[in-house]
C-alpha cells in the first residue's frame, strides 16, 4: 500500500482532514461571507444566537459573532502556519549541523534544546510577546522560539543514523560540498517523520497562539478566537455563547489538524502502528 | 555512580536558572525602550527625575559587565527589583502568592498523572471500547485550550449545577475553624485543578498505553506468566511497574508546561497565584515584575525535574549515567 492509500483507509485521518478542509474554506472565504470588518458593530448588543439575523448572536458591543470566527479563523491558520515554517527552518538547520558535525556544535545545540525544554515554554512567550509589545512579528518569533527544539532533536536523531549510510559515504567520496551532502543527500530521507512532527506543531501553535490573544496579547489589529473568549469572559454569567463558540473553533480546528497529523504518521510510517 | 550522575543534573539546573537570569538581563536591553522606563513599569510619559533615579538604582549608567554583575549579585541575594506599580518588592510579591500555585499545580500534577496512569492502563489492558473511549477522551482535552475548559466547567458546575465556586481561593464570608477554612480552599481547588489537570492528563494516557503495549512482547512478561503468576499479577506487577518509567521522565518534562499553564488557569479563576500575578503584570506593563515571575517559574520547574530525576534513580536501578 502506498502512503495515500494507507490515509485513505483511516477513518479518523479522513474525518480530520474534513474538519479542517472546511475550516481553511471558512478562512479564505471570509470576506466574502462577512464583507463588513468583524471590528464592526452591526446590530444590539447581547443577541443571543438566531435571536436576530445572527446565527451566533452578537458580544457585548453588537459585533457578529459568526464573523469574528470566520475572520479569526484567517489569523489563527495563517499566525500558526507561518510559526511552524519558522521553528521547522530553524529546528532543521540547527538539528542538521548539530547531527552532521557532532562534536562541539551538537553539544551546544543540544544543551540549547534542553534549556528551552526545561523552562516553562509558555511563559516565556508571553514574555517574549509583552516585551516586544504584542504584533504578528513579536507572535510568530515567539511561537517559533518555544517550538523548534523539538524538531531539532528528531532531525539531530536522523542525521546521526543517516550520516553513517553508505550513500552519504559515497557523497563523501566524491567529494560533494558539506551543504549539498546535507541538505540534497541526507535531509530528503529524514524529511518523514519532520512532516509528521510539523503538522503537529501546526495545532500546538494555535492552541499558543490563541492562549496569548486570551490574555491580552494578540496583535490589536487582529480579530482572532482566543481575543474574543478573553474580551467575553467576565459576562460568561449573562453570556455564555459569546466565549463558548470562538471555542468550538479552535477544538475542531486543533482536533482535526491532530487527526490529520496522527493520521500522516501512521501512513508514512507502517511499521510503528500497534 | 548515582550520586555523580545527579550531581551532574544539579550542575545542569544551576546552569539553566544562570541562563534564565542572563536571557532576563538581555531581554530587558534588547526590547524597545529604555530599560529604566520598563523596569519602572512606565512608558514614558512620567517625570524625568524619577527615572533617573531608577536608573541610578539599578545601575544603568555603569557599563554592561558591571550592569550584568550588579543584576546577577541582586538576584543572588532574592532582590529582584522593586515594582514601582505595586509599591513593593517583586521577590516579597512573588513569595506571596507562590504557595497557591503550588498548590494549584502539584495538584495538578497528581491527578493528570494518576488519572493518566489509570486511562492508559484500562485501554491497553483491555482494548475494544474500553481502548476507543480512552483514546477519545484524550484526543478531545488534548485538543481543548485549557482557559476554554475552565470557562466551560464554570458554566456547567458553577452557574448551572452551583456545585462549585468559580473565582478565588477562598470563600467571602469568613469560614470559623481549621478544618473548615482547609475543606473550604479544596472545594475551590477542585475545578482549577482539574481544568489545568486535564490536558495533560491526555498526554500521559496517551504514553502510559503505547508504553505497556511496548512492554507487553518482552521476555520478562512471557517468564512471569510461566512461573504461574496470574495475569492480574503480571499486568499490575510487572508491566506497569517497568511501562511507567517513559511515562516519568515525560512528568518531569510536563512539569515546566503545568506550572506555565497556571498562568491561564488563575486568570479563568481568578486564583490568587503567581499566573495571575503574571497576568497582572502583563496588563499593568509591570516587565521586571514579569521577569522575576519567569525567573523564580523556571527555578521551581529545575528543582522538580531534579526531584524527578532522585525518583527515578530510586525506582530504577538500571538508571546509570549514560
Amino acid at each position: 500500500m502506498t502512503a495515500f492509500q494507507r490515509f485513505r483507509t483511516n477513518l479518523a485521518a479522513c474525518v480530520g482532514l474534513a474538519i479542517l478542509a472546511a475550516m481553511v474554506l471558512l478562512a479564505a472565504t471570509a470576506p466574502l461571507i462577512f464583507p463588513t470588518s468583524p471590528w464592526e458593530m452591526v446590530g444590539e448588543p447581547y443577541l443571543r444566537p438566531l435571536e436576530g439575523p445572527y446565527l451566533l448572536g452578537t458580544d457585548m458591543l453588537g459585533r457578529d459573532i459568526a464573523a469574528g470566527i470566520a475572520h479569526g479563523a484567517r489569523v489563527s491558520l495563517m499566525l500558526a502556519l507561518v510559526a511552524t515554517v519558522a521553528a521547522t527552518g530553524l529546528g532543521i538547520l540547527l538539528g542538521a549541523f548539530a547531527g552532521y558535525c557532532g562534536g562541539a556544535v551538537d553539544e551546544v545545540v543540544m544543551r540549547a534544546t534542553e534549556f528551552f525544554q526545561t523552562i516553562p515554554s509558555f511563559l516565556l512567550a508571553v514574555v517574549l510577546v509583552a516585551l516586544f509589545s504584542p504584533s504578528i512579528l513579536s507572535i510568530v518569533v515567539a511561537i517559533a522560539v518555544v517550538s523548534w527544539p523539538g524538531v531539532a532533536r528528531l532531525v539531530r536523531g536522523q542525521f546521526l543514523s543517516l550520516r553513517q549510510a553508505e550513500f552519504v559515504q559515497a557523497a563523501l567520496v566524491l567529494g560533494e560540498p558539506t551543504w549539498r551532502i546535507i541538505f540534497r543527500q541526507i535531509l530528503p530521507n529524514a524529511i518523514g517523520p519532520v512532516i509528521v512532527t510539523a503538522s503537529l506543531m501546526v495545532a500546538t501553535a494555535i492552541l499558543l497562539e490563541s492562549s496569548l490573544s486570551f490574555l491580552g496579547l494578540g496583535d490589536p489589529d487582529l480579530m482572532s478566537w482566543g481575543y474574543m473568549i478573553g474580551a467575553s469572559r467576565n459576562l460568561i454569567r449573562d453570556a455564555w455563547w459569546m466565549c463558548t463558540f470562538p471555542g468550538v473553533a479552535i477544538f475542531l480546528t486543533v482536533l482535526s489538524i491532530n487527526l490529520v497529523g496522527d493520521g500522516l504518521g501512521d501512513a508514512l510510517n507502517p511499521r510503528l502502528t500497534a | 555512580m548515582r550520586l555523580r550522575y545527579i550531581l551532574r543534573r544539579l550542575a545542569n539546573g544551576v546552569l539553566v536558572v544562570l541562563l534564565v537570569v542572563v536571557f532576563n538581563f538581555v531581554i530587558l536591553r534588547l526590547a524597545p525602550g529604555d530599560p529604566a522606563m520598563i523596569m519602572a513599569g512606565e512608558s514614558g510619559a512620567s517625570d524625568e527625575q524619577f527615572i533617573a533615579d531608577v536608573r541610578r538604582a539599578y545601575g544603568l549608567d555603569q557599563p554592561m559587565p558591571t550592569q550584568l554583575a550588579t543584576y546577577l549579585g541582586n538576584v543572588l541575594q532574592f532582590d529582584l527589583g522593586f515594582s514601582y506599580r505595586q509599591k513593593r518588592p517583586n521577590a516579597e510579591l512573588i513569595g506571596e502568592r507562590l504557595p497557591a500555585t503550588l498548590l494549584l499545580a502539584l495538584s495538578a500534577f497528581v491527578l493528570s498523572l494518576t488519572l493518566g496512569v489509570l486511562l492508559g492502563y484500562l485501554a491497553a489492558r483491555y482494548r475494544g471500547v474500553v481502548d476507543w473511549l480512552v483514546s477519545v477522551v484524550s484526543l478531545a482535552f488534548y485538543a481543548t485550550p485549557i482557559f476554554w475548559i475552565g470557562l466551560m466547567g464554570i458554566i456547567v458546575f458553577s452557574i448551572q449545577l452551583e456545585w462549585l465556586p468559580a473565582f478565588g481561593m477562598r470563600s467571602i464570608m469568613p469560614v470559623r475553624g481549621e478544618f473548615a477554612k482547609i475543606a473550604d480552599v479544596l472545594h475551590h481547588l477542585v475545578l482549577p485543578a482539574l481544568t489545568l489537570g486535564l490536558f495533560y492528563m491526555a498526554i500521559f494516557a496517551r504514553l502510559m498505553r503505547a508504553s505497556l503495549l511496548e512492554v507487553r512482547p518482552l521476555d520478562f512478561v512471557a517468564t512471569a506468566r510461566a512461573k504461574g503468576a496470574t495475569i492480574g499479577r503480571v499486568w499490575r506487577r510487572h508491566m506497569l511497574r517497568n511501562a511507567f518509567l517513559p511515562v516519568l521522565t515525560m512528568a518531569g518534562v510536563q512539569a515546566g508546561q503545568i506550572v506555565g499553564g497556571s498562568i491561564l488557569v488563575e486568570t479563568v479563576f481568578a486564583w490568587p497565584g503567581i499566573g495571575r500575578l503574571a497576568f497582572e503584570a502583563v496588563l499593568q506593563r509591570d516587565y521586571n515584575l514579569l521577569l522575576g515571575i519567569f525567573l523564580v517559574t523556571s527555578t521551581a520547574v529545575v528543582l522538580i525535574n531534579l526531584a524527578t530525576d532522585v525518583i527515578y534513580v530510586l525506582v530504577d536501578p538500571r538508571a546509570r549515567p549514560a
